[in-house]
């Protein structure tokens, strides 16, 4: 299992520098969407809005990072790879690629806006804990409704559909905490994190455990 | 006859709770006055909804677990009558609202769970009707009613609890606790709800059946 979980990451990363057009296409994606919000509200200064637009950014630019990873595959592969691995190893390595992705996206994405858009966080090591959190969290998500969008016919809208609803709930909590950091609050709210954390673990064990289910067809 | 006594039952109950929530009397509060009446017709419907979509996520389950086609038709028609009751509940709320927070929509955490289960069961509908083949549907639907559900479930369960909000029964509100505590309110509401939850099954059932005949007729059985 292990084993499995390490080639197939390994295999993600080799076909993601591969063609490196994909990732560029989703970091030039990051840097225009903030450089067109840079364009029309020059700086922000209420906190609220940087928060809000912020996490906005992030979001379609995840989805658009994730969509791929089940909806791009072809069938061929997909079924070559359930050959020869089982499917909890597929959902996991994907997710934790995924991760990744998602991490260096989100880094980028605040590099980008602070630069832009100027930066008002106060408390930088909470914001980077719900960043990192929230960039586990999107990509565990999302990779699992991709898997289920890509079975369906017009997959991209449904991606979308699919994913914001069930987002919701992570959505509203990282955005709580990370409007904490920003207002450098005194004391970190335990019990916020603590829902975030426990939404990431429910999220990863549902993939682990429903995932079987969509790949036989 | 014998296995329709549940059915006149929850007919007799909530026929009950309109004729008595309507003219036994109610506690004099400010702000709420007779809205208060509203209890007896808002809350069973979050009770049923969230009964019925209990079953539905229950079947999926089910369904993922033998493949029964039959376990699809359950899910997906309880969805269908979970959304009805969401409806029916999302218009009386916002009709009491009119009336006592004199808007029809507040940015509340309640009332966002509201809007959150339309669009997770809305987006169930879309997935089922873009997917043709008939086990596949079943599957990738149940799958997604599953998962879907869960985070529901921690979204209502979790946040309100970790948040102020308007809404009766919350942060320091006057909520309807403290008027369950009147004994005549509190009977009449129970009653309600139990009527409301079976009335709910009974249209579900009604719906299966249906469901079951088009099936058939289709497949000449």
């Amino acid at each position: 299992m292990i084993d499995q979980i390490k080639y197939l990451i390994l295999k993600e990363f080799k076909l993601e520098l591969r063609n490196k057009y994909a990732l560029g296409g989703i970091l030039l994606y990051v840097v225009s969407t903030v450089f067109v919000s840079y364009l029309s509200f020059k700086k922000i200064i209420v906190p609220a809005t940087w928060n809000a637009l912020f996490w906005i950014i992030l979001l379609f630019a995840s989805i658009n990072g994730v969509a791929k990873s089940f909806i791009g595959e072809t069938r061929g592969r997909l079924l070559y790879m359930y050959t020869l691995a089982s499917p909890q190893a597929v959902i996991i390595s994907k997710i934790i690629y995924n991760s990744i992705l998602l991490l260096v996206i989100s880094g980028l994405c605040l590099l980008v806006y602070s630069l832009f858009v100027g930066s008002l966080i106060q408390d930088i090591p909470l914001f980077l804990i719900v960043l990192t959190l929230g960039s586990f969290g999107f990509a565990s998500l999302l990779t699992m409704v991709s898997a289920i969008a890509s079975k369906s016919n017009n997959n991209f809208t449904l991606m979308a559909i699919l994913s914001f609803p069930i987002l919701m709930p992570l959505l509203i909590v990282l955005i709580k905490l990370s409007k904490n950091a920003i207002d450098g609050l005194e004391n970190w709210d335990l019990n916020y994190l603590m829902v975030l954390m426990f939404i990431n673990v429910i999220i990863i064990a549902l993939s682990y455990l429903l995932f079987r289910y969509l790949w036989r067809d | 006859m014998k296995q329709n006594w549940w059915k006149i039952l929850g007919a007799v109950l909530v026929l009950y709770s309109i004729i008595s929530g309507f003219i036994f009397p109610v506690p004099a509060q400010a702000i709420l006055h007779e809205t208060i009446r509203n209890l007896y017709f808002h809350v069973p419907m979050w009770f049923s909804m969230m009964t019925i979509l209990g079953v539905s996520a229950v079947y999926s389950i089910k369904y993922l677990s033998n493949s029964k086609f039959d376990n699809d038709i359950v899910a997906a028609q309880a969805a269908n009558v979970g959304m009805l009751l969401g409806v029916l509940g999302l218009t009386s709320g916002s009709m009491w609202a009119r009336y006592t927070w004199g808007a029809w929509w507040v940015a509340d955490v309640k009332l966002n769970g509201v809007a959150v289960s339309m669009l997770i069961y809305l987006a169930y509908f879309i997935l089922r009707g873009s997917i043709d083949e008939e086990q596949k549907r079943a599957r990738i639907a149940a799958v997604y009613n599953i998962f879907a559900f869960v985070l529901y479930i921690v979204f209502i369960m979790v946040l309100p609890r970790l948040n102020d909000s308007l809404h009766p029964g919350n942060g320091g509100n006057p909520g309807f606790n403290k008027y369950d505590l009147d004994s005549t309110m509190r009977i009449v509401f129970y009653h309600a709800v139990l009527g409301w939850i079976l009335i709910a099954v009974w249209v579900m059932t009604l719906r299966i059946r249906t469901e079951r005949l088009k099936r058939k007729t289709l497949f000449n059985e």
